[in-house]
């Protein structure tokens, strides 16, 4: 039953994908890119990892459609018409693909309890979340105590690049150059 | 075969999203779509830290008092830091986006790429005005 | 959008128990899925909403953008405060058993605080991120899509 979920979910994930390769509406692609988010939280779930699936979905789902779309308000709907598939691209891609595929053969089975991954740090932070810091959800403990130091950096970087969007965009657009001018500077010296 | 099929099939559908997501990133001319791609790449990554983490017969990570077998915690700290993280430098590019298209008129690569070859030609040419 | 009647009444009753439900997530992530992070995303989702249902410059008088831009910083200024005041009590950068006497009652303390500098961060820096979009468009019209 849980092979019948994850498939039909990694089936609809790869057709949202290739939906918006195809689209050529920014909108639509914008949308797809929000279905998807929220698809891929389904699939987090059904891998266990719920506290992952909650902030996926209202990242994927949410925030980012709107900021998504507010870029589309600011900038155009559509993608230009477009040349050629591109060969180049099409080998990366499909070199890039076979070499991760490749790898995979050497990896540990999918759900295989003895794979190194489950074997180090992750029992002792289960075993310390019980024993010693005593709070259910060990996903927190882990986030907020054992690398509570990685969380500090992570919320540096997110502080950072709000200060670098507002920079970009923090003034009103009317206190702005006229559009259209890339190099005002130059324009002046002339 | 069908056995590998099923000891791999998680990992392999993610990588297929991975090369979708790669190719718009490589393969688009548009930034927006350039970053809708950026994300499908993504989240295809963190698909694949969680499948790693997934332990068959597993049970998410919050402890209830009875003893069970609980899937790997740490892949999902990382990834959870990773979608907010994610989503800031998402903002920031489409905030970098919405400034080239202020400056330059054009989302699309190959139009800026006009515009700057038009400015360095007139650079070239000397200071006409 | 101010001619929606059903969209402004449903989404004022809706934003108080969206940002009562963020207050959930964040300060029962010990116990359930959740924490400063989706807290944030779900608060920030709440000022979005009201942004895009009674305009923007309501938005910016409610939730004013000094105020936020003050928050942000002072998130990340309490998450490292906490590791600080862990050093001086003895212990090392962020070793929440130095807090207090008791070692438990320490870490309970250490992550509330941490995962409330957290939220403060997520959720002042992606109002911000919004309002600095919508700032820059005029109001969205119905017919633009």
């Amino acid at each position: 039953m849980e092979l019948l979920i994850d498939i039909v979910l990694l089936g609809i994930l790869g057709i949202t994908a290739i939906a918006i390769l195809w689209t050529r509406h920014l909108f639509v692609a914008t949308m797809l890119a929000g279905a998807y988010s929220l698809t891929s939280a389904a699939l987090l779930v059904a891998l266990d990892a719920v506290d992952v699936a909650f902030t996926e979905a209202a990242v994927g789902a949410g925030i980012s459609t709107v900021l998504m779309l507010g870029t589309l308000t600011l900038t155009r709907r559509r993608e230009k018409a477009h040349r050629r598939i591109g060969a180049g691209p099409l080998l990366l891609v499909v070199v890039t693909g076979a070499m991760l595929i490749y790898g995979t053969v050497d990896m540990p089975a999918f759900g295989d309890p003895n794979a190194p991954a489950m074997q180090h740090v992750a029992p002792e932070y289960i075993a310390g979340t019980r024993d010693d810091i005593k709070i259910p959800n060990i996903v927190t403990a882990i986030l907020a105590s054992y690398r509570g130091f990685d969380t500090l950096g992570e919320t540096a970087v997110i502080f950072t690049a709000g200060v670098g969007v507002l920079l970009l965009l923090g003034r009103r657009r009317e206190e702005d150059e006229e559009p259209g001018t890339r190099r005002p500077e130059r324009e002046r010296d002339a | 075969m069908l056995e590998l099929f099923l000891a791999k099939y998680n990992y392999w559908i993610v990588i297929v999203l991975m090369m979708v997501g790669l190719y718009v990133v490589v393969a688009r001319g548009n930034l927006v779509k350039k970053i809708i791609g950026l994300n499908v790449f993504q989240t295809s990554v963190f698909l694949l830290y969680i499948s790693l983490g997934k332990v068959a017969g597993g049970t998410a990570p919050i402890l209830t008092g009875k003893d069970e077998v609980f899937s790997n915690p740490v892949p999902h700290v990382l990834i959870l830091t990773a979608i907010v993280v994610g989503i800031a430098t998402t903002a920031l590019g489409l905030a970098l986006v919405v400034r080239i298209r202020e400056a330059y008129e054009s989302i699309e690569d190959d139009e800026i790429d006009e515009a700057e070859n038009r400015d360095m030609a007139a650079d070239l040419a000397g200071p006409s005005r | 959008m101010r001619h929606h009647l059903v969209l402004r009444i449903v989404s004022k009753l809706l934003i108080p128990f969206i940002i009562l439900y963020g207050l959930y997530v964040q300060f029962h992530g010990d116990f359930s899925p959740g924490g400063g992070f989706q807290a944030g995303v779900i608060v920030a989702a709440a000022i979005v909403l009201y942004a895009l249902i009674f305009g923007i410059d309501r938005a910016r008088s409610v939730f004013k953008p000094e105020v936020l831009m003050a928050l942000a910083p002072l998130g990340v200024i309490l998450f490292a405060a906490v590791g600080y005041y862990a050093m001086a009590m003895g212990g090392a950068f962020l070793d929440y058993d130095w807090l207090v006497a008791d070692d438990t009652t320490g870490q309970h303390i250490g992550i509330i605080t941490v995962e409330f500098g957290v939220g403060l961060t997520v959720t002042s820096v992606m109002a911000l991120i919004f309002l600095a979009y919508a700032g820059r468009t005029q109001d969205i019209d119905d017919d633009d899509w």
